[in-house]
């Protein structure tokens, strides 16, 4: 009896200490976890040009991440990117002017949506589109313009 | 010429085992709901594979965890990105680290112990002896053994792996000063629920070839004292190589 009883209590030690371990993997290490599930709204953006920007980037406002991006597309008939937000029902008093723009998070960031609020007293809302977007900063295209610029200024002097 | 029929006759061979080793899975899954009901031998088993292999993977975790901090601030110190450290280290730890050597772990640990314990029983003819009382080995000794392994190897994971974060956490955080903020913070904006269950699908993929390769090797050992030796250095070693290669594999498809 005395052993079984040490047995039992080592499996359900073991198993104790699994799920807490699971329980702090999943709740500790990951941000948003159960965000997505409550109601969300979908807005859509167009960019020229995306950069680094996938699917899941967080989608923010004033530095707060209220949304994440779901899904990226390519517009075959006005050939640029399509780019599908989900953002938490609880912010849902985004003006409809609002503009998007993608920024990088640091050096070795990755690439996140950017909202600043506009003006208008009409609120995004589920389908909407944001008409007003700023594309990714591609370093190679800042490198050569920069560079085009100087040669410029060059044959100037 | 002699040669070329070598190569064949192990390929066939090869064939041979990898077929009986698929049987042999097949018919420990029909077994399974009716052996779950005899929870008690499960939970035995969990307790001898589980909870018997803590201390040494609580310990390795926390020193991989450890050493991976040590060199990931190494080597991110180089960029000044210090902070990315708790990112780093965490999908590591997550992805690759706990699952990986949590499985060649629970080889050397529980896969040798299970091998050898039914390779004896057979060496002894105590599975005769239960066959011969109308009792299935199959389903008395080795389905127990099997589903304890499949239970307790993604619970092992998860605590090697929480461990491991923990010495990460000690050696980034408390050893070299990198912000505790920025370590939590980048790594819960980093690691999604995606990756975590790649972690665990890895582990519960691992914890089925590991257990089933223990299984097997045991009741198929040839009933000497050599051929249990045998049978426990083969589980080591197929374990750690198909371990390792499905591990490529699960990681090509769900990246």
């Amino acid at each position: 009896m005395q052993q079984t009883r040490t047995v039992e209590l080592g499996t359900g030690l073991f198993v104790f200490l699994g799920v807490v371990a699971l329980f702090f993997l999943t709740t500790q290490t990951t941000g948003f976890s159960g965000f997505m599930g409550g109601d969300a709204y979908r807005v859509t953006a167009r960019f020229d040009n995306i950069g680094g920007l996938t699917t899941r980037a967080p989608v923010t406002m004033a530095g707060v991440t209220i949304g994440r991006v779901e899904a990226i597309e390519f517009d075959p008939e006005r050939l640029n990117a399509r780019v599908t937000m989900r953002i938490d029902g609880r912010y849902d008093q985004i003006p409809d002017d609002s503009e998007a723009s993608i920024l990088t998070a640091g050096l070795l960031g990755g690439q996140y949506i950017g909202l600043g609020a506009g003006g208008s007293f009409d609120n995004l809302r589920d389908g909407d589109e944001i008409y007003l977007t700023q594309s990714a900063i591609v370093l190679e295209n800042l490198i050569s313009r920069f560079l085009f610029q100087q040669s410029q200024e060059d044959q100037d002097d | 010429m002699s040669v070329l029929r070598e190569l064949g006759e192990s390929f066939v061979s090869f064939l041979r085992i990898l077929g009986d080793m698929a049987l042999f899975l097949l018919r420990l899954v029909m077994y399974t709901p009716r052996g779950l009901l005899r929870f008690r031998l499960v939970v035995h088993q969990v307790h001898n594979t589980g909870a018997l292999s803590l201390v040494i993977i609580m310990i390795s975790g926390l020193f991989v965890g450890m050493v991976l901090a040590l060199q990931g601030f190494d080597l991110l110190a180089r960029f000044n990105s210090e902070d990315a450290l708790g990112t780093a280290a965490a999908l590591a730890l997550i992805k690759e680290l706990g699952p990986v050597v949590t499985a060649l772990l629970f080889a050397g640990r529980a896969g040798t112990a299970l091998a050898s314990e039914i390779g004896l029983m057979k060496a002894t003819e105590q599975l005769s002896a239960m066959e011969m009382m109308a009792v299935d080995p199959m389903r008395r000794v080795v389905l127990p053994r099997f589903l304890g392994g499949v239970i307790a190897m993604p619970l092992l994971v998860a605590i090697f792996t929480a461990i491991g974060i923990f010495g990460a956490w000690l050696v980034g955080v408390v050893m070299m000063g990198v912000d505790a903020g920025s370590f939590w913070s980048q790594m819960q904006a980093n690691v999604s629920g995606d990756e975590i269950f790649e972690g665990v699908f890895k582990s519960v993929v691992f914890g089925i070839a590991a257990s089933l390769i223990a299984v097997y090797e045991g009741y198929r050992a040839w009933p000497t004292a050599e051929g249990v030796g045998r049978a426990t250095t083969r589980t080591v070693v197929l374990t750690a190589v198909s371990v390792l290669i499905l591990d490529y594999m699960i990681t090509a498809a769900l990246l």
